[in-house]
């Protein structure tokens, strides 16, 4: 009877260091997935020579985590991952190399040696920017107003397992209209983490919902930060800054 | 023909559509040029040699393909000529291409198709002959090769589809036959001179100097004359300097081509999640049934040294995670067993999977994949017997016993590999019920077999079968292809044959394809021109993306076919079902494969025989003609080099590494 095969040789190397990472995904890559950035970064770390951690087993995988992308289709200035080492490395560098290895557009910001506790638990709230071409910088400012004014407005969005509802109003804690250089019509907002997360389109159909706003085009979304939320400063922290 | 991005515009369509990354471009590896890269003459002549790319179907499939890239990468290295790429676009993105008045684009500059000198398209199958008309219609470029003018762009076809171009003969403006590195080049080159001079005489001067080149077919320069029963009587020039018949290219030293040096890695998944190598280009195991193996002679191997380069380099360009070993058998290169240790050496403990699409069946294969696997998973292996019994082997000249095949699984299933994939066909020449139904035996002694050998009953064995399709420039060219009922009946016995015996019943699985959109492959290979009528037809009645099952519409096919075939005397069952004769015009005769059309009808006589016809790359020549009329040779080694060891990856981890 031939025996169960197990994989030959030693285990691997075990990790030494976690970087936590913000990256940026600009310009016409907003339209890749989370999982399209999987496969790039992976591809990356092997091309730049970071010593990656890897699971053992037949199919080893390097160590990577990813936390609370935003949706396809939206930019960002602050998306984060974990990744884990076998060696001690400067994250300075590991980010001059990995930014080499990435296609343009999807940009490293900057490399931290991991604190203690979660990344998940830092990442609180968003802050968002929405450009409306096409749309009056007032009738933004009077769609806005009435949906700040209501004190909830449930919205439907399609998940696996079937369609949910749920409030898109509350999470909301700031939002601010305004006109951008160029002149467009713009919308920034603190939008909370919650389950479900609410999504900027989220937002927009809880603002049509209350208001009978309708844009020509949907709105151009960038999140712009993420991190440690603060209801007395009202603003949202770095969370790879330093405790 | 400024060449001006339309992504401005195309941004808004992105939102609404589905897969958007697929349109963006900016992969790794890709390249935008400067649409005036080549500079002007002293009379402003615009110097620059542009071609637009495309592989017709969806970018998920199109985007790995390696023709294309290769002929992506050699164009743009030429410091006057540019390459961007085009795919099908799905049809969301078709409406909303048309709503706004949009046209077909390239995904690297986002120009309009319309504007490049050259629209090149690569047909691996012709089910991508609609895809074609959508492009051209979208480009604003007119469907008919006859209605177009200076301001269109050349369109020239290429890939295996070019070995009869006849059915899309009124919609393309020239065909490429065989290699297309060199060829391509050779086309820049006269585009380019005719450029210089300002282009005199138009486009029809520029296809001149390219027919006259004996290596480009231009539809528009030869009459073709029918008898009264529907066959062809003759296919001759229209005019004075255009060569009767057409070569096909063939690159001799595939180590002076190591391309894609660079592969594109596409962020979007696509249906090739790796990189491939090419190690050697042609076969000549003579499966009378293949026409990639017939139209590719002779085999020229790319040496050790040069597999383990382009391997090397090709990582360190994309950081792809697996490498496939690529040609059309690849356990048949001289090297093999040096190659699959050298890099199985080269990349231990790197997480690199190395895999050789294995078709041959024989324990020597089975080695190969231990090795190239020696610390991986073992899932799955696949194989090819084509055929169900021996006899209907020896017809297709596929030299297997089934002893050979319960040997090869037998050393599989002890190896560790759990998983059995087998190929076949239904509908060869000669086949009866029999003969299929013994796939069904096959199957239950390779679970046995397996079964005792690896003590337990953890294993599988997959059962894929199709119908098979008679191809331009085979010994089966002239062979009747089975209807699709009877494709279907004989189908279903043999599932049922599977699914009878309770003691392997879970243990088999059984993967088919039906017999219709074989017909319409069938009626598209060994089409004639009069079936230009019956693609155009099928498109205009909405037909898309037919090698996709959720797209392809057999009635749509057929009802176009009564339409476009009406008058003609002709219908689908006469391009498809009907044997052909020895002394029948085929559309395809006057493009040459370099096989002797008398070898060919010979082989064809040996199949209905049985008699088998070994492999000239171990034994003497069997003269089907390709190297005399070529001027070429087997090219093979063995070079008696190795592959030395070498730090292969993580080369710029030392420049991070703290101090």
């Amino acid at each position: 009877m031939a025996a169960q095969r197990t994989p030959d040789g030693p285990p691997p190397p075990p990790a030494v260091q976690k970087l936590r990472i913000q990256y940026a995904r600009r310009g016409r890559l907003r339209y890749s997935s989370t999982r399209d950035f999987g496969r790039a970064l992976e591809r990356a770390l092997r091309r730049s020579g970071v010593p990656m951690a890897y699971s053992a087993g037949f199919h080893p995988h390097p160590k990577i985590s990813y936390a609370n992308g935003a949706a396809t289709g939206a930019a960002s200035e602050a998306e984060y991952f974990e990744i884990s080492v076998t060696e001690q490395v400067d994250p300075d560098s590991v980010a001059t190399a990995l930014n080499e290895a990435l296609p343009d557009g999807l940009d490293i910001v900057s490399v931290v040696d991991a604190q203690p506790g979660a990344l998940a638990d830092r990442l609180q709230a968003s802050r968002w920017l929405l450009e409306f071409p096409g749309v009056e910088p007032a009738d933004l400012e009077r769609a806005v107003a009435g949906f700040m004014a209501q004190e909830h407005v449930e919205v439907e969005r399609m998940f696996k397992k079937g369609l949910k509802s749920y409030d898109a109003r509350g999470p909301v804690e700031r939002a601010v209209t305004g006109v951008s250089e160029d002149g467009c019509a713009i919308l920034t907002m603190v939008v909370r983490h919650t389950t479900p997360a609410v999504r900027p389109d989220d937002v927009l159909s809880a603002i049509a919902a209350a208001t009978s706003f309708a844009p020509p085009q949907s709105p151009k979304a960038t999140r712009l930060a993420q991190g440690i939320w603060s209801s007395e400063t009202e603003s949202v922290a770095d969370p790879l800054a330093a405790d | 023909m400024s060449g001006e991005s339309i992504f401005s515009a195309l941004e808004p369509l992105l939102e609404k559509v589905s897969k958007p990354i697929q349109y963006v471009g900016g992969e790794l590896n890709s390249t935008v040029k400067d649409w005036h890269v080549g500079g002007h003459g002293p009379g402003g002549e615009d110097l620059t040699v542009r071609w637009a790319l495309m592989y017709p179907d969806a970018y998920e499939v199109g985007v790995p393909n390696q023709g294309v890239m290769i002929l992506y990468e050699v164009l743009n290295e030429r410091p006057d000529a540019l390459a961007e790429r085009s795919y099908a676009v799905w049809p969301d993105m078709e409406a909303l291409l048309r709503e706004h008045g949009l046209p077909q684009f390239t995904v690297d500059g986002h120009r309009p198709i319309g504007d490049f000198d050259v629209f090149g398209l690569s047909f691996s199958t012709e089910l991508g002959y609609t895809n074609m008309l959508t492009a051209l219609d979208l480009a604003g470029i007119p469907l008919h090769a006859a209605d177009r003018t200076d301001e269109h762009p050349i369109v020239v076809m290429g890939g295996h589809a070019s070995f009869n171009p006849e059915p899309v003969a009124d919609f393309i403006d020239a065909a490429i036959v065989g290699d297309g590195e060199e060829a391509v080049l050779a086309a820049t080159d006269i585009i380019s001179e005719w450029k210089a001079r300002g282009k005199p005489g138009g486009r029809l001067e520029v296809l001149r100097r390219l027919a006259a080149t004996g290596g480009v077919y231009v539809p528009a320069f030869y009459d073709v004359d029918y008898l009264p029963d529907g066959r062809i009587q003759r296919v001759a020039p229209a005019e004075a300097g255009v060569p009767w018949r057409i070569d096909k290219h063939t690159v001799m030293d595939l180590d002076a081509w190591p391309y894609p040096k660079k592969p594109l890695v596409p962020l979007a998944e696509s249906v090739h999640e790796r990189m491939s190598v090419e190690i050697f280009r042609g076969c000549t195991r003579g499966c009378r049934f293949c026409q990639a193996g017939m139209i590719t002679r002779p085999v020229r191997e790319r040496s050790i040294t040069g597999i383990g380069e382009m391997v090397e380099a090709g990582l360190a360009a994309t950081g792809f995670e697996e490498v496939g070993l690529l040609s059309l058998s690849s356990a048949d290169h001289t090297e093999i067993g040096e190659i699959a240790k050298g890099l199985a050496d080269r990349y231990e403990g790197t997480n690199t999977g190395l895999s050789l699409p294995s078709t041959r069946v024989d324990a020597f294969n089975i080695d190969l994949a231990n090795e190239l696997t020696r610390n991986g998973r073992r899932s799955g292996l696949t194989f090819a017997p084509e055929g169900g019994s021996e006899r209907i082997r020896k017809v297709i000249n596929k030299m297997v016993t089934e002893e050979d095949l319960i040997r090869t699984v037998a050393a599989a299933y002890g190896a560790g590999w759990r998983q059995v994939k087998l190929y076949f066909m239904c509908g060869l020449p000669t086949e009866t019920d029999e003969d299929v139904l013994q796939i069904a035996e096959v199957a239950k002694r390779v679970i046995e077999t397996g079964r005792q050998v690896a003590g337990h009953n953890d294993i599988r064995c997959t059962v894929s079968i199709g119908g098979f399709i008679p191809k331009p420039h085979t010994p089966f060219q002239w062979a009747a292809q089975l209807g699709p009922e009877e494709t279907d009946a004989r189908l279903y016995k043999l599932r049922d044959a599977i699914r009878a015996d309770k003691r392997y019943g879970r243990s088999i699985g059984f993967r088919y394809h039906d017999g219709k959109p074989g017909i319409v492959e069938g009626l598209l290979s060994r089409g004639d021109r009069r079936v230009g009528r019956v693609i155009e037809q099928v498109w205009r009645d909405g037909g898309r993306f037919d090698g996709w099952s959720e797209h392809f519409s057999y009635d749509r096919w057929m009802a176009a076919a009564e339409t476009g075939l009406e008058g003609t005397g002709v219908d689908v069952a006469w391009y498809t079902t009907r044997e052909r004769e020895e002394s029948e015009v085929l559309p395809w005769d006057h493009i040459d494969s370099g096989l002797d059309k008398e070898w060919l009808w010979q082989d064809w006589l040996d199949a209905i025989d049985e008699t088998e016809v070994e492999d000239c790359r171990w034994t003497p020549c069997f003269d089907c003609g390709v190297c005399p009329q070529m001027g070429t040779d087997i090219e093979i080694g063995p070079t008696e080099r190795t592959l030395l060891p070498l730090t292969v990856l993580g080369s710029g981890k030392q420049d991070m590494l703290r101090s």
